[in-house]
């Protein structure tokens, strides 16, 4: 009966598709499939939207909306139907075809990740071999839409917000990349399927996850912080919150492209929680040998979810990052302590099974990460400054 | 050959021909990350998947953001280009290119006698490239390797070098 | 090490957040429109005037002398002398304001003309829901809309009233000796002057003298006589 529920999605489908010739029944499968990722998605992106409002209030001694439905739950539907009804400005000057392509860029390119994660038993939508590969190719795909947006508005402040968000995003995937690297390192396989069978088991009651090893741990923290410069969130949101007045890369969009612009954004953190509860935390395994019972679909939402919460908590706590700072970061330390991690994810496997390599894989993460702390993010000592044209 | 072979064929050569007719400069370079992307379909339906995804993420993620960045940081891309966009000495291409062409068909040609005819690709996985990376070709890798830290390490001082002469 | 000053920000909003739904101070937001934070005492918002009794036309205390209209400073407030007088709370006559116009989208709160009031008859309101659709006349407020009891003020502003109150009182009842000395004097004038009738066709001197001579055989007598 618990195994029912588990694959009640896959059954629902298989049961649509018998009612069609069997050669159609591939491709409506695959339709269906998509139908519910379209649908399931968007639907999550206004919980997270509310979510992080009310969040964010909370957080900062205040209610969040709580006058539009019983607490506010009907404001996405405002939202929604303000920026359906908002009227869609383009600039005189501006290049039409690249400033409607810009939005339909990221939403399309955002929406492909999501073929690749595997999101319970058996419910991926397209089993590649090099699945990570595609995805880290669909998210590549969204910096050129921003690039497209800052670009086609004839706007210097947009320029100006699209070559930081562009640098922004280029400087933190190479550290992603990285971090995901290690884990295929150790599975063996690109493929996100493989990666979530290799976390599936239990020694003794806990999980085998990736994130409780050191060199997971490692690559674990280093993707948070790359996945929150990847989508332009706090503390990295210089691109969309610079000056505040000026939105960035998409001031001069209105009505629907905004909307579109903004959930293409929701739905790339989605994404890419996605593919670190896959590739860290176990994707749609559980937790404790004894819940192995709960379906694994409602696992793998938990865990997005709880990601989520922790974007959001990360927004409500700390101030922007300056770019000089935010680059700066990334290239002084993140990237070294990755490239190191490679290197204890080597010692890992070849020292063999025990408690040794425990110790000094753990030894090894902190010791680096203490040193590269210490010497990567050296404050410039700023010495008394000199004006040039000031006499 | 199918029919979304033809459509992958037209899209990746309209593409190309755009990126050198078309005015705007930032328009050329973005039809020709479109014909990247033709590009990368094309690999995909030769079922040589690392190739075509490795394509889109190093040439669509990050050869046309730098192509895109060189044309914004080296001139206006607003004004098209004074006396029109065909060059003078227009026969020397031609002939360039007509020569590139024949060369290139000649291989193609060449080699098809000895393929298997429209039978399924060989699939090779991501593991058989890994090992042959590590196995046969290392020192290509290594070279390569080298080769890309010098670039990177000439840019740095490229840059370096025109701050400090600018100041 | 890195990251230290993170993980106790980190602690701190998870510690607002949980707060939230449990201390009033982790969440001091006032649901407006249902619940109001009272105003304080000394707060003030735009004037109104104060009248004594029941009836707000017959106990408005201005006398329209004009001084709140010539000292403010963006020009808000109109007033037109009415012709006749009607007596003030001591009994006196005084003008009263036929029209007594207050144009509070002009107001700028600033309390001068409460300043300079000589008789108490404007104060401050603490009133502030008073917008209006009503582009042409609804921020215009006529001597009826502005008139409010004694009550209200105490209400209001209950220290600055009862101050007040007690200064009008002391007024009322300074004038009131004075009237009665004033009259008492009259009266012992009057008496004087009729106790000395006979020397009546003598001169002005003479009547000086015996008034003098008669108060004092009369106060020895009444001294004798008592």
């Amino acid at each position: 009966m618990l195994e029912r529920l588990d694959q009640v999605f896959v059954l629902f489908k298989d049961w649509l598709v018998a009612f069609l010739p069997a050669s159609w029944q591939g491709v409506v499968g695959v339709i269906i499939c998509v139908v519910a990722i379209i649908a399931v998605y968007p639907t999550l992106f206004a919980l997270a939207v509310l979510m992080e409002r009310k969040g964010l209030g909370r957080m900062q001694n205040r209610y969040g909306p709580n006058r539009v439905g019983p607490f506010g739950i009907l404001q996405p539907v405002a939202d929604g139907i303000k920026s359906l009804t908002k009227e869609d400005i383009v600039p005189l000057r501006a290049d039409a075809v690249v400033h409607f392509l810009a939005p339909v860029v990221l939403v399309v390119a955002v929406f492909m990740g999501f073929a690749v994660l595997p999101m319970g038993r058996n419910m991926v939508l397209v089993d590649l071999d090099t699945s990570l590969l595609f995805f880290f190719a669909m998210m590549a795909s969204t910096e050129l839409s921003v690039f497209m947006a800052g670009w086609s508005s004839r706007n210097k402040y947009s320029l100006l917000g699209a070559m930081r968000a562009v640098a922004q995003m280029i400087s933190y995937e190479v550290p992603l990349l990285l971090s995901s690297i290690v884990i295929v390192m150790m599975t063996g396989s690109l493929s996100l399927v493989r990666v979530v069978e290799a976390q599936n088991h239990f020694t003794g009651i806990l999980p085998n996850w990736y994130v409780f090893t050191p060199w997971g741990f490692a690559g674990f923290i280093v993707f948070v912080i790359a996945s929150t410069a990847e989508t332009n969130r706090s503390p990295f949101d210089l691109p969309e919150g610079e000056s505040e007045i000026i939105a960035g890369y998409f001031t001069e969009y209105s009505g629907f492209k905004f909307a579109l612009f903004f959930l293409g954004e929701y739905v790339e953190m989605f994404a890419v929680a996605g593919l670190g509860t896959t590739l860290f935390l176990g994707g749609w395994a559980g937790p404790i040998s004894f819940l192995s019972w709960v379906p694994s679909w409602i696992w793998f939402f938990a865990k997005v979810e709880l990601w989520i919460c922790f974007f959001i908590w990360i927004r409500g706590t700390l101030p922007r990052l300056r770019q000089d700072q935010l680059m700066n970061f990334a290239w002084k330390f993140v990237l070294p302590f990755t490239l190191f991690n490679l290197v204890v994810a080597a010692v890992w496997r070849f020292m063999g099974e025990g408690w040794l390599r425990w110790l000094v894989c753990w030894a090894l993460v902190v010791g680096v990460y203490a040193l590269a702390g210490r010497s990567g993010m050296r404050r410039e000592k700023i010495g008394t400054r000199i004006y040039r044209y000031a006499d | 050959m199918s029919f979304a072979f033809w459509v992958v064929a037209a899209l990746t050569v309209a593409g190309g021909l755009a990126a050198v007719l078309l005015k705007n400069l930032v328009h050329c370079a973005l039809a020709l990350t479109i014909a990247f992307a033709g590009l990368a379909l094309l690999f995909l339906q030769l079922d040589a998947q690392f190739a075509g995804f490795a394509q889109i993420l190093v040439y669509i993620g990050a050869v046309a953001i730098l192509i895109v960045f060189a044309v914004l940081l080296t001139r206006s891309s607003e004004t098209p280009a004074q006396g029109g966009i065909f060059s003078h000495t227009w026969l020397a291409g031609l002939v360039v290119a007509a020569g590139l062409f024949a060369v290139l068909a000649w291989a193609v040609i060449e080699s098809a006698g000895g393929l298997p005819h429209e039978s399924s690709a060989p699939a090779v996985t991501v593991m058989q490239i890994g090992n042959a990376l590590m196995g046969r070709y290392v020192l290509p890798l290594e070279i390569l390797a080298l080769l890309l830290t010098a670039a990177l390490i000439g840019a740095a001082i490229v840059a370096m070098h025109e701050k400090e002469g600018t100041k | 090490m890195l990251g230290e000053g993170i993980l106790k920000g980190l602690a701190e909003t998870a510690k607002n957040f949980a707060g939230s739904y449990v201390s009033k101070e982790r969440l001091t937001t006032v649901q407006y429109p249902e619940e109001r934070i009272p105003t304080a005492e000394n707060a003030r918002v735009f004037p109104f005037l104060v009248f004594d009794g029941k009836d707000w036309e017959s106990g408005l205390r201005c006398v329209a002398c004009q001084i709140c209209e010539k000292e403010c400073p963006p020009k808000c407030i109109y007033i037109e002398k009415s012709k006749d007088k009607k007596p003030d709370y001591v009994g006196k006559p005084q003008f009263y304001p036929a029209r007594f116009d207050i144009d509070v989208s002009v107001c700028m709160s600033c309390q001068i003309c409460v300043e300079v009031c000589p008789f108490e008859a404007i104060k401050m309101n603490t009133e502030f829901e008073l917008a209006t659709d009503d582009r042409f006349g609804g921020l215009l407020l006529d001597r009826h809309k502005l008139a409010q009891s004694n009550e209200y003020y105490h209400k209001i502003h209950p220290t600055e009233a009862a101050e007040v109150d007690a200064r009008l009182a002391e007024e009322k009842a300074k004038t009131e000796a004075k009237a009665k000395a004033a009259a008492a004097a009259a009266a012992a004038k009057a008496s004087a002057a009729a106790a000395a009738p006979k020397p009546a066709e003598s001169a002005t001197e003479k009547l000086a003298e015996p008034p003098a001579k008669a108060a004092e055989s009369e106060s020895k007598q009444g001294g004798g006589g008592q």
